[in-house]
């Protein structure tokens, strides 16, 4: 201990200070990065009179710096000594949250939001109360702005003089002259409204609400929105009607289209936050309207709530709802067009079939479903095909694999490859639900051509998918069906071709088991160790590593040993390389 | 007072776009991103419509220039009234007739307040103003494209401009005509009025921002109780722009007016002028899209200069603080900045950023990227930039010779090596003594600078071991402590229980 406390003398402070002061940015990075290392080195003391004044006053630097300042100082508080000397970091940490560059103020009000609780109440109103009003009172907009998100960490612990100031300092802030800090406050009010005691929240907030929800600008209104979403879960429900609703309707007719997309974003949190009584007679028309919105981006942010919407409808009235009011405005969304509009309905979608009943589903969904099977855009097949799960359990899958079928051999086909990609992706599944033999009858052939395929991602992916096949059907549907398939292809003139088999064996011959391995595939890479392609041959040395662990012990000592021996004498270095790997790897040497 | 001068001329009624992309015959194989996507325009109605009820039937007025005196004033408010109205362009076989009818009755309107006198009178004002915002004022739709990309997407074109197009030259007819008179107007072209005028610069259709633009600037011109308000909310869209969205179309249209404005501006600089300059115009370099209104804002960052000399160590110390650490496209657009600054800076500012900014040129000297590297040595073709140079020899050498000197020997491009030869031996012959000394000292100066980077990863070695100890002592500290809580707690409980058995 006594040795470490000599060790001081060594770091005087400028030394230290040079480094953060170092010319090349990246260093100075890399020194301010290093902060908490420093201010061990120079114990609690000396970094609370010292290092913290040099940040302070000194650093003006490059956002990149400042950001990795501000997200050093919220952990900092053991290094100046603990929760009683926490309010040190205030002076940098308040400078910081008045810079421009939004990123490094974030960061500053993150930083102090994190310590506004290693606080003692009284050190609270000391020191952080007043940086709360200093900054809320700033000249310039930032500082105006980053206060915003620090009332509400302060005002569960203070005395009620102060939660009266704090109050009056916020409602300043939410008729600020710029947009930039009503903003804040707007995106903030939400958060405010949860700490403050409910009379607080119908006489202080509730009237900010509806100012900022007719703000002039657009980007006010709709943060307001959000608010109104948390402000409405806080009041009982008898005073829903009269205090937020008003508004909540308006910002759904407003006459910018962003409000309007963020109430269809909101729309789930809203519907739990105003109860079921409120959501019959208002929410259902409102989202109504939004689904047949003028603008596409409207209409999509609302498809996407239509499942978690009907499903949160009260049990009563839920069916008759959704089959008279919903149901008619999905029915046209499903030809609209806007392909975003169709596919963030197609993504949705199927989940109403287990909300709706066999007999509903069947008779009003399925024809909407076979629809979108046909659509035009790749997005809202895939869509579609990758919700059946949810439809498999209500109906069975067999009522659509009339028309699934062409649906997915048009993607299995698809031009573009991600496309082809995706679904692959979802075969396994499908094959689950569609039973083996559907699969073998209609589904295998497709699974074989994407073996040869000319995109490798796609022939990768289709190696993987028969090891999930076979996981899912087991090891003698593969030796029946697939196995022979993927042997043949060994002798095929493409040598591409020809090593899609061996990647096809690394991937199955684990599910396939000992027995089929060493009888079937086995045979087939030796014989491949001779093919006139280097690349097909270090494969060979490849497979034959990943498979040796397979394999039985007499096979891999009687036929690979000498096999892999004879590559490892190869003329090209690669087959060399990959041959003495596997030797050692299998311990043959 | 400031006197806004004139916009450098550029017709509206013909508006020269800056939208030819002159990379549109790239041939690198990739198809462009815009060609991929004009198939999917899509189809759908304009939030304009949205609450305009049944469509109102319009029937063609008689011509004002048929009009005698009397009625003139009557028909010409009817026909802003008929204007009013609103159609469809996206369905572009709506109601045909009408759409011919409100076109007529523009052109009509436009024709007469630009060509005869005495029709503007008072009671008009109002008329005309209601008929401009009822037309020009909408929400802007949703871009069709999210990741528009000004430079390499062609702009969404709005629909009704055929109507749209007459309205604003009826607007700037309206302001430039001789009858025009600002107290009348001011009381119809308010705050309100201009900042919806202003969200309007977001449009993608550059078109119609090239209309707004002008007419942005008349209003500013004529209405002068209106100006503080313009510069203000341009300061907030500009500072929406840099720290929040990131994207509005109308940047390069407003900093044109700005350029303007700051030329008008009366000396000495306001602190609010200045505050313009180094919170809003200096960030501004560091938008994504600089490419786009680069020029305009290069303009107005000299035109500062230009008026007030005292600015230039702000301006220079901005740009050297935002300068761009991964694009090289953008460094390249700063070093063209830096030389239109160093054209008309004075050499007493000069030796004031002479330091900081030789250390960022010859950074950008040794950069990889030849056309980094390149546009930085034509500095030395600067006939006034070399003069200084020249001036600040004894500083600015020294700064830069080490950087030349290895560039020359390792640049992998040869138009790089050949142009620092032609620097190095434009120096040598300025200070022969200078570059003598410093050739010589070169293999020292390396050396010291090893030797102190060997010293720095010493000193973070000693910390971290340093830190390794620290720790390892308070966690022992702690340990030692909970130990003795414990201690001291079993103590207790024994005690305690000793204490109750003995109760």
């Amino acid at each position: 201990m006594a040795g470490a406390e000599g060790d001081d003398s060594l770091y005087p402070i400028a030394v230290l200070i040079d480094e953060l002061r170092n010319e090349d940015v990246q260093l100075r990075l890399n020194s301010i990065k290093k902060l908490s290392t420093i201010a061990l080195a120079l114990g609690v003391e000396r970094t609370r009179t010292e290092l913290l004044p040099f940040l302070t006053d000194t650093i003006y630097d490059e956002d990149e710096v400042l950001l990795a300042l501000a997200e050093q100082l919220g952990s900092f508080t053991v290094l100046v000594g603990g929760p009683e000397f926490v309010h040190c970091l205030l002076p940098p940490l308040e400078s910081l949250a008045t810079v421009e560059e939004t990123v490094v103020r974030d960061k500053a009000v993150d930083s102090l939001r994190k310590i506004s609780q290693e606080h003692s109440p009284v050190d609270l109103e000391v020191h952080f109360v007043p940086l709360v009003k200093r900054l809320a009172s700033g000249d310039w907009f930032t500082s105006r702005t980053s206060a915003c998100g620090l009332f509400s960490v302060c005002y569960p612990r203070v005395s009620s003089t102060v939660k009266a100031e704090i109050r009056q300092h916020f409602r300043t802030l939410c008729s600020d002259d710029t947009p930039m800090v009503r903003r804040a406050a707007a995106s903030k009010l939400g958060e405010f409204a949860k700490v403050l005691e409910l009379d607080y929240v119908k006489s202080d907030i509730i009237p900010l609400f509806t100012a900022l929800a007719s703000d002039e600008q657009d980007s006010v209104r709709l943060l307001a929105v959000e608010a109104g979403v948390s402000i409405a879960t806080l009041l009982p429900q008898e005073d829903l009607e009269a205090l937020v609703m008003p508004t909540l309707r308006q910002a759904a007719e407003d006459k910018s289209w962003r409000v309007r997309y963020m109430v269809a974003d909101k729309f789930s949190e809203l519907q739990k936050a105003v109860g079921p009584e409120i959501t019959k007679n208002d929410l259902v028309p409102a989202f109504q309207n939004l689904l047949k919105d003028c603008e596409a981006e409207v209409r999509a942010a609302a498809a996407n709530k239509v499942k978690v919407f009907c499903e949160n409808l009260p049990e009563d009235s839920r069916e008759t709802i959704i089959m008279t009011h919903i149901l008619p405005c999905v029915k046209e969304l499903v030809s609209d067009t806007n392909q975003h509009v169709k596919s963030a309905l197609a993504s949705v979608i199927m989940g109403l079939s287990t909300i709706l009943g066999k007999d509903n589903t069947v008779e009003h969904l399925l024809p909407l479903f076979l629809a979108q099977l046909k659509d035009e855009c790749p997005e809202v097949r895939l869509n579609i095909i990758s919700n059946l799960d949810c439809v498999n359990e209500v109906i069975g899958i067999r009522q659509l694999s009339q028309s699934l079928l062409p649906a997915i051999v048009e993607l299995a086909e698809d031009a573009k490859w991600r496309v082809r990609l995706a679904i692959i992706e979802y075969m396994p599944l499908l094959a689950g639900q569609l039973g083996v033999e559907f699969f073998d009858e209609k589904l295998n052939s497709l699974c074989m051509a994407w073996l040869i395929d000319h995109v490798y991602a796609i022939r990768e992916a289709a190696t993987c998918n028969l090891m999930k096949l076979v996981e899912k059907f087991g090891a003698e549907w593969a030796q029946n069906t697939i196995v022979p398939k993927v042997l043949g292809m060994a002798n095929d003139s493409n040598y591409l071709h020809r090593m899609t088999t061996l990647f096809c064996i690394n991937a199955l011959s684990e599910a396939c088991g000992q027995e089929i391995t060493t009888k079937h595939m086995l045979p087939v890479v030796l014989k491949m160790s001779t093919d006139q392609v280097a690349n097909v041959r270090f494969n060979v040395a490849k497979s034959l590593q990943k498979i040796g662990p397979v394999l039985e012990s007499s096979a891999l000592q009687a036929e690979v040993k000498p096999v892999l021996e004879k590559l490892s004498t190869d003329q090209d270095m690669d087959v060399k390389y990959f041959a003495l790997e596997a030797i050692s790897v299998l311990a043959l040497a | 007072m400031e006197t806004p001068t004139k916009l450098p001329p550029s017709s509206p009624s013909s508006p020269t776009t800056g939208f030819s992309v002159p990379s549109a015959e790239k041939v690198d194989g990739f198809p462009r991103r815009s060609m991929r996507r004009a198939r999917q325009r899509r189809s759908h109605s304009s939030s304009q419509f949205r609450y305009q009820s049944s469509q109102v039937e319009l029937t063609p007025l008689p011509l004002l220039k048929d009009a005698p005196v009397a009625e003139l004033h009557d028909l010409f408010c009817k026909k802003l009234q008929q204007c009013c109205v609103l159609f469809d362009f996206l369905d572009c076989v709506a109601d045909l007739k009408g759409k011919e009818i409100k076109r007529a009755a523009l052109n009509e309107l436009v024709e007469s307040v630009a060509t005869s006198r005495g029709v503007l009178i008072e009671p008009l004002y109002p008329e005309a103003i209601k008929m401009i915002s009822v037309n020009i004022f909408r929400t802007l739709p949703p871009s069709e494209n999210p990741e528009f990309d000004p430079e390499e997407d062609e702009p969404a074109l709005e629909a009704s401009w055929p109507h749209l197009q007459l309205v604003y030259e009826f607007f700037l007819r309206f302001l430039e005509s001789p009858d025009f008179q600002p107290s009348l107007a001011k009381r119809y072209v308010d705050q309100k009025f201009v900042l919806q005028l202003l969200e309007l610069f977001d449009s993608e259709d550059p078109r119609e921002r090239e209309y707004l633009k002008t007419i942005l600037h008349r209003v500013y011109g004529k209405l002068l109780g209106l100006r503080a308000y313009i510069r203000k909310q341009i300061n907030n869209i500009f500072l929406r722009f840099i720290y929040e969205t990131e994207r509005f179309n109308g940047v390069a249209e407003l900093l044109e007016i700005l350029g303007s404005i700051i030329n008008g501006f009366a000396l000495p600089l306001k602190s609010e002028h200045k505050q313009f300059l180094v919170r809003v115009l200096i960030p501004l370099h560091t938008a994504k899209s600089l490419s786009i209104f680069h020029a305009q804002l290069a303009y107005c960052v000299v035109q500062f200069m230009e008026k007030d000399a005292t600015v230039t160590e702000h301006i220079i110390r901005g740009l050297l603080r935002y300068w761009p650490k991964t694009c090289t496209q953008k460094e390249v657009m700063f070093l063209g900045e830096i030389e239109e600054i160093l054209d008309v800076i004075e050499p007493s500012q000069f030796i004031r950023v002479q330091e900081p900014l030789f250390k960022q040129i010859a950074a950008c000297i040794s950069s990889p990227h030849f056309q980094v590297a390149e546009r930085a040595l034509y500095f030395w073709n600067n006939e006034y930039i070399l003069s200084l140079i020249e001036e600040n020899c004894q500083v600015i050498l020294p700064l830069v010779f080490g950087t030349l000197y290895r560039v020359s020997k390792e640049h992998w491009n040869q138009t790089i090596i050949s142009l620092i030869y032609n620097v190095l031996k434009t120096f040598m012959e300025m200070n022969s003594k200078l570059f003598d000394d410093l050739t010589a000292s070169y293999k020292v100066e390396k050396q010291k600078e090893l030797k102190k980077e060997r010293e720095r990863v010493e000193l973070w070695r000693n910390l971290e071991d340093l830190r390794e100890r620290r720790l390892q002592s308070l966690t022992e500290a702690s340990r030692n402590q909970k130990n003795l809580q414990e201690r001291e707690n079993t103590a207790k409980s024994q005690s305690d229980t000793s204490a109750a058995n003995t109760t």
